[in-house]
């Protein structure tokens, strides 16, 4: 016999988000709302509003990724005198310091994932919208690995703090952050947070549809 | 279908095709037959491992945040930096905002995850459920992807390559302490076995 049965939604199942123990659904009077049995997390079939929250925190991400780019992430004031940097003249400096491997580090962590994370959330996005039936599994591992490699952008607002600790010599030189950084930051958590909002499932519900 | 009960069954986090659970051998992983999740894995002695590493980490936490970070030296001038320096820096430059963020996310966060795994898997061990373990548990899960030291210190090696050449830069215990506990944290992630702990918790008092 074929250990593959339906899915859970089929069979009237909730999997618990948090500890993924199956329950009945059970019809409730209106107010209420299911928990799960054995950790007391909320039950739901699909992560509630999953489409339209990840969509307001990804249109969100993308206006704060103006700034983010344009505005100087940090200046290093030398002698009275600032050089102001953004996060690509940051990546520019390295290059020409000849520091190739961080350079590269930096670019893709602080460039190329922000990008791709946008980017990626909003195909799978239209996709699910689309009811599209275009490799489901490959879209499911583009998800995870959006999912996973986000955090990784927070590198420059560390960089940028240790930095600031450390070069704080008055006259000679000090490392101020800039508002850049904080509309970086925010385009990091809030891209972490449409990612936790996507629910994958909702890919495998259109095949489901038109089986 | 409605004969089998529902826990002997588990659905996909991913594409919420159900499977029959099996029993699995020590180190043996089930995946998704659909999308190719991990479903569950049996993973050997993980409580006890667990609870060894956290205890580690506990320790190798206190040693990062009491000793010296890095120094910055130029021009007879040192400036000596702790772990959370960095932090505090942000704060006193009006960048509240940040400062709060390095904080949580490089220090907070790491630590409230060492504490609550400790405070859930101590009494555990002793078939015991402590006072609101579940709620500290899906504490700890949820918080897994905001503990950052690893991206922290991706931050410290940047930082430092860039300064290298214009000042020395010494490296402080903690520092060390700190790489010992992304190392070991690591581990611990990768022994615990939450559908474990989950268990044992409905069966202890
Ligand atoms: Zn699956």
């Amino acid at each position: 016999m074929s250990d593959v049965l339906t899915t859970a939604a089929r069979a009237s199942l909730l999997n618990c988000h948090t500890c993924h123990r199956l329950s009945m659904a059970r019809r409730l009077s209106v107010g209420c709302h299911a928990v799960c049995s054995r950790c007391g997390a909320v039950l739901h079939y699909r992560k509630p509003n999953s489409l339209a929250r990840t969509w307001a925190l990804t249109l969100a991400a993308y206006i704060l990724y103006i700034p983010a780019n344009l505005l100087p992430i940090m200046t290093v004031i030398s002698y009275g005198e600032g050089a102001p940097d953004t996060i690509m003249s940051g990546v520019k400096h390295l290059i020409e310091a000849e520091m190739y491997p961080i350079a590269l580090l930096v670019f893709f962590a602080s460039i190329i994932v922000p990008m791709a994370k946008l980017i990626t959330v909003t195909c799978l996005l239209i996709s699910v919208q689309k009811k599209s039936r275009w490799r489901p599994k490959d879209r499911t591992v583009l998800y995870r690995v959006t999912e996973g490699i986000g955090r990784w952008s927070m590198l420059d607002i560390f960089m940028i703090a240790i930095l600031a600790a450390l070069v704080k010599l008055g006259s000679i030189a000090t490392i101020e952050p800039g508002a850049g950084a904080i509309s970086f930051a925010a385009v990091v958590i809030i891209t972490m947070f449409a990612a936790m909002s996507f629910d994958p499932r909702l890919i495998w519900d259109a095949m489901e549809e038109k089986r | 279908m409605h004969m089998v009960s529902t826990h002997s069954l588990i659905a996909c986090h991913d594409c919420d095709l159900l499977h029959r659970k099996h029993s699995l051998r020590e180190g043996e992983r089930a995946t998704c037959s659909r999308c190719g999740a991990v479903l569950y894995q049996k993973k050997p002695d993980s409580l006890e491992r667990t609870l060894i590493l956290a205890l580690t980490n506990l320790i190798l936490f206190v040693l990062a945040n009491v000793f010296p970070f890095m120094s910055f030296q130029l021009q007879g001038r040192e400036q000596v930096t702790l772990l959370i320096s960095g932090g505090i820096e942000l704060f006193h430059q009006g960048f509240w905002q940040l400062a709060f963020l390095v904080i949580a996310v490089g220090v907070f966060f790491p630590l409230l995850k060492i504490l609550g795994t400790l405070y859930v898997l101590i009494p555990l061990k002793f078939n015991r459920k402590i006072w609101r373990a579940q709620e500290v548990f899906r504490l700890v899960g949820a918080l897994t992807p905001w503990a950052m030291m690893e991206v922290f210190m991706l931050g410290v090696i940047v930082a430092y390559v860039k300064l290298i050449d214009l000042a020395t830069i010494v490296l402080g215990i903690s520092l060390f302490s700190f790489a010992a506990l992304i190392v070991v944290v690591a581990l611990a992630d990768s022994a615990l076995d939450a559908e474990e702990v989950w268990e044992r918790m409905e069966s202890a008092q």
